[in-house]
């Protein structure tokens, strides 16, 4: 865990309201679990005050080259979005606890499914997944045509379903309405977006698989208690009975907490 | 030569810089990122004599110049303190405050009594004013005769110097310190958040869960500093300062108001690193300053010119 300025390489717009930003700094050598995110103070002075986590997309650590793809929502990632090439942000990282690949053995099936800004963190994920030879059904969810991104760099790596709500892409409807056209068994989900969505891709799953969490964060470090979640019943066994998002997560087995 | 010591009852401090209760875990988040002996000393999250699971999330929302949290004082009980975390911090040479919190008097008690008797507890910080749970905190805190008794119950029962939180949601912060302090506080903590609320325009709703939380960050520093500056000039024992400290000049500025020492809260959000920075920058403006104690100015901004040992000007 470092804290570091990175410097911005390249920042562009690449949906509504969807920006993709490439840093480079010496702490992106340590950001080679796909899931973990990384904490970005936006602002020098106290407007915005707290740091904002963002997912990682894409490390090339080759050249210490970090892809973080965000939505401009608030404030913070407003200001984000209007930094250019050769500024410098303050970024602490990398955070959380990825997803587990080792269990997954070559020639056996991965289904991802992302929904939104939950998207970008499978990118990673899924070169990683493809490069130990592990075949990918790949599901991504967005609002509307012009909220798609990652779709040709997805296809690059699996097989590719975009849904839409409104059908103005892909197949009309939700991830799970994707999910009910799999033909091809799976052995392990991974899956990231809103919680409503988390819960429905939970319960259509027909394998065990890891959920991570979109959750309001202060700290990032598991010091402040803003990100708990209760773990389920059956998990909690001998040990606490609540799970912090920011340290660890946000990564979680499927049904370890409660959504 | 340059003196950042400062000592407090119960806190021999190599510098004034600590940081704020629930704002630190139990101390293990941020050791991994520095040595924690960089501190002046550690006031850990408020103890309860059973775990408390905390209030619904969200628990924080961002509002300019600072934060709103409900955390609910979430805590593994005093047990699992007692056995766990507190045994952690034993490698460290660093006095240790306990944050203590109940829902009723004698859990203030039992708490204390049994904190107070551990061998690296330094001192107690009685809680009687987080904004975010339903019973106790607050209730505690809102009336003076309630707050001395159970200040005098506690000091009755503690084998370590006693630190009374004050709450800022008070109509008379000056009539709680002198009634704590006359009951035997062996100091003061100040101040704890400011009841706010948030609401999100999109659903109408609060954003946080509980709906109210504490309002923390550099825009209750004002408050703070008055507060304290009013406070210091009519009680003697010690004030620990805080609210919304984010540089050193903030850490001058408490001292000056009539703090003793200062705890950094919401600027270890911001950055893992604030404390040990703070404590290092503020070193450097004492040096451009020419303050070569920083015992000096405490209380500088309502001192009259002759009392001040300082040969700062």
């Amino acid at each position: 865990m470092i804290v570091e300025d990175l410097l911005i390489t390249e920042q562009k717009q690449i949906a509504d309201n969807i920006f993709m930003m490439k840093l480079t700094g010496n702490s992106v050598s340590h950001m080679d679990s796909p899931g973990q995110f990384i904490h970005l103070k936006v602002a020098d002075g106290i407007d915005p005050l707290l740091r904002r986590p963002i997912s990682i997309c894409d490390v090339d650590a080759g050249s210490q080259e970090l892809k973080i793809i965000y939505r401009t929502e608030g404030k913070g990632t407003k200001q984000l979005s209007e930094k250019k090439v050769s500024d410098t942000v303050n970024v602490l990282g990398p955070l959380g606890e990825g997803f587990p690949t080792d269990h997954m053995e070559r020639g056996e099936t991965a289904l991802l499914v992302g929904g939104g800004v939950g998207v970008p963190p499978l990118y990673y994920l899924a070169k990683k997944l493809a490069a130990k030879g592990i075949d990918l059904q790949i599901i991504l969810g967005f609002r509307s045509e012009k909220d798609v991104f990652l779709e040709e760099e997805f296809k690059k790596l699996g097989q590719v379903t975009v849904t839409t709500e409104d059908g103005s892409r892909g197949l009309k409807g939700y991830v799970t309405d994707g999910m009910a056209q799999l033909d091809v068994p799976y052995q392990t989900y991974y899956t990231c977006g809103p919680t409503p969505m988390l819960r429905a891709v939970q319960l259509s799953a027909k394998s065990e698989g890891y959920v991570s969490l979109e959750e309001r964060m202060g700290c990032g470090v598991g010091a402040c208690l803003a990100c708990v979640c209760d773990v389920a019943e059956d998990h909690i066994g001998e040990g606490k009975k609540y799970r912090k998002a920011c340290s660890d997560g946000p990564v979680f087995i499927a049904g370890e907490v409660i959504i | 030569m340059k003196n950042l010591r400062v000592v407090l009852p119960g806190l021999s401090m190599k510098n004034p810089v600590m940081p704020a209760s629930g704002c630190f875990g139990f101390g293990q988040e941020y050791g991994r990122f520095y040595d924690l002996n960089e501190l002046g000393a550690i006031t850990v999250k408020a103890v309860t004599t059973d775990e408390r699971p905390g209030n619904p999330t969200p628990r924080v929302a961002e509002v300019d110049g600072g934060m709103l949290n409900a955390i609910g004082l979430q805590n593994p009980g005093l047990d699992h303190v007692t056995k766990h975390e507190l045994p952690w911090l034993e490698k460290f040479d660093i006095p240790v405050i306990v944050n203590v919190a109940g829902n009723v008097m004698e859990d203030y008690i039992h708490v204390s009594k049994q904190l107070s008797s551990i061998k690296n507890v330094s001192a107690i910080e009685l809680n009687i004013s987080c904004p975010n749970v339903k019973v106790g905190g607050i209730q505690f805190g809102s009336d003076p005769e309630i707050a001395a008794e159970l200040t005098r119950k506690v000091k009755a029962v503690s084998n370590v110097p006693v630190y009374v939180k004050l709450s800022p949601n008070v109509s008379d912060i000056v009539g709680m310190a002198k009634a704590v302090e006359q009951a035997g506080a062996d100091g003061l903590s100040m101040i704890n958040t400011l009841v706010g609320m948030k609401i999100d325009i999109k659903t109408g709703r609060p954003v946080i869960a509980n709906k109210t939380g504490g309002l923390s960050g550099p825009a209750i520093k004002p408050v703070a500093i008055r507060m304290i500056h009013d406070v210091s000039q009519v009680v003697k024992i010690p004030i620990i300062g805080m609210g919304g400290i984010h540089c050193a000049d903030d850490i001058l500025e408490f001292l000056m108001a009539g703090a003793s020492a200062v705890a950094i809260g919401t600027a270890n959000f911001v950055d893992p690193f604030a404390c040990p920075n703070l404590i290092k920058e503020l070193s450097q403006r004492m040096d451009e300053l020419g303050i070569e104690d920083i015992n000096s100015i405490v209380g500088r901004s309502w001192r009259s010119c002759e009392n001040v040992t300082s040969s700062w000007h």
